[in-house]
């Protein structure tokens, strides 16, 4: 694990940024949430490629900067295909690599609808020092996070997560529910989880001229998270929740900002909670490839 | 665990490596490609409209910005597919043809809005209602004589 955090990830990301810097690019439409999903997927044949940063408070112990990337393909119109690298540091403890993470977001119906069904199927491997908080679920609280990482990372979770997002667009906004259901492949009971997002273009019509600085290059809105227990004790009882407001900022040259103050609900949870996140989106990546491999010219 | 994340460094970089030799013969474009050969069954989800969808008309119809800003938009988010003036690319079908330029403002935004999902052009419902429509008012004027089919505005 020594030999990966050391060597593989910096290797990683050094590769994943001459990619990202190097590739032709297109404007990206992306919606400013961080942990909830909409339904709509990665264009076919682009590739996404994203790093998120998290800082956390701890109650009680060393507060951390969680981290992951993102690689996100759009296999067709309606299957998109996502690779995530975790990380994190907890301040005076240590930075280590917790994990990796391969989900499938399916789109149901052939056409759009007033709701929107997604399927979402999500393998998790990673252990227990990790923090990124991607998703909440369970009876997952705040007090988890004091166990020292040389600890933690001694615990090895093998995880499958299935989520069905609903999400609607009505007059510019967006409204998007995610049930989640997660089943530690080791003998633990089904996780239950839920998130909820809500946002908006800052303006609906586009501009006649180019422009960085547009209202409809920013998009605005809150989203809620949490968990619900487990199948033995489903509810509120002993979780965490959190609102944040959320904002992106899509870029002419291709590339999205985001950021998000995520605020605790109750004592269970983060007081606090500052994401932030870069991605840029490479067009025709598929196409590349295949011409990689001798393709259709 | 160190062959998985291993595997995950190999498979990361081939992908990058291939990323860097794909567009090294086309600096900063995406490479010419001969529009597809001609297809009218291509356009028959524009007949899928709804009778109610096809007959709503465009409200920036006259919105004297709105084929500037479709230019933009379409540059932005369907040039990729369709090609730089509408002509067609390797995995879209051309816009200026009569199939495109004869429907209803109507039915070309309920196409947009929907998708074409199976055949791997993805719902734009994403981009809001008055945008869709500025993508409409432009992709109409493509089959305009004259300057309608104008480029977008000279980048910075």
């Amino acid at each position: 694990m020594v030999f990966s955090s050391r060597f593989v990830l910096p290797g990683l990301l050094m590769v994943s940024l001459l990619a990202v810097f190097s590739a032709p690019s297109v404007f990206a439409q992306e919606n400013p949430y961080i942990v909830a999903y909409d339904h709509y997927l990665e264009e076919p044949g682009n590739l996404e490629i994203a790093y998120f940063s998290t800082f956390g408070t701890q109650h009680g112990g060393n507060d951390f900067h969680a981290f992951w990337g993102e690689f996100e393909y759009g296999v067709t119109a309606w299957w998109t295909t996502e690779l995530y690298l975790d990380g994190q540091t907890t301040f005076q403890d240590s930075t280590v690599f917790t994990g990796v993470k391969w989900e499938n977001r399916f789109r149901v119906p052939k056409r759009e609808h007033f709701i929107n069904p997604v399927l979402y199927v999500e393998y998790e491997s990673k252990n227990g020092a990790d923090k990124v908080l991607k998703e909440v679920e369970g009876h997952d609280v705040e007090s988890d996070f004091l166990i020292p990482n040389a600890v933690a990372r001694k615990d090895h979770i093998h995880e499958v997560e299935l989520k069905l997002i609903l999400s609607s667009t009505f007059k510019g906004w967006n409204f998007t529910e995610n049930t989640l259901a997660a089943k530690n492949l080791s003998n633990s009971p089904w996780e239950f989880g839920y998130a909820l997002g809500a946002s908006r273009p800052l303006a609906l019509k586009a501009s006649a001229k180019r422009c960085t600085f547009c209202r409809q290059n920013f998009i605005g809105g809150v989203e809620m998270y949490g968990g619900l227990g487990d199948r033995h004790s489903f509810g509120l009882h002993d979780t965490s929740h959190f609102l944040a407001p959320v904002l992106a900022w899509n870029l002419p040259s291709g590339w999205t900002l985001r950021i998000s103050p995520g605020f605790g609900l109750n004592d269970r949870s983060h007081h606090f909670l500052l994401r932030w996140g870069v991605s840029r989106e490479i067009t025709g990546f598929g196409a590349m490839v295949s011409r990689l491999f001798g393709g259709r010219k | 665990m160190k062959a998985i994340v291993a595997a995950l460094a190999a498979c990361t970089s081939l992908l990058a490596i291939s990323i860097a030799l794909g567009q090294s013969g086309n600096p900063g474009k995406s490479p010419a490609v001969a529009a597809p050969q001609y297809n009218p069954a291509i356009y028959a989800e524009l007949q899928k409209a709804p009778e109610k969808a096809r007959k709503r008309t465009n409200p920036l119809q006259n919105d004297p910005d709105a084929v500037a800003a479709g230019a933009i938009l379409f540059e932005q988010h369907c040039a990729e597919c369709h090609g730089e003036a509408g002509q067609g690319g390797k995995k879209g079908p051309s816009l200026r043809v009569a199939e495109v330029q004869i429907a209803t403002p109507g039915a070309i935004f309920w196409v947009l809005t929907n998708g074409v999902v199976r055949k791997g052009m993805p719902v734009w419902s994403k981009l809001p209602e008055p945008q869709r429509w500025q993508l409409v008012r432009y992709i109409q004027s493509l089959g305009e004589p004259g300057p309608a089919a104008e480029s977008p505005a000279p980048k910075p």
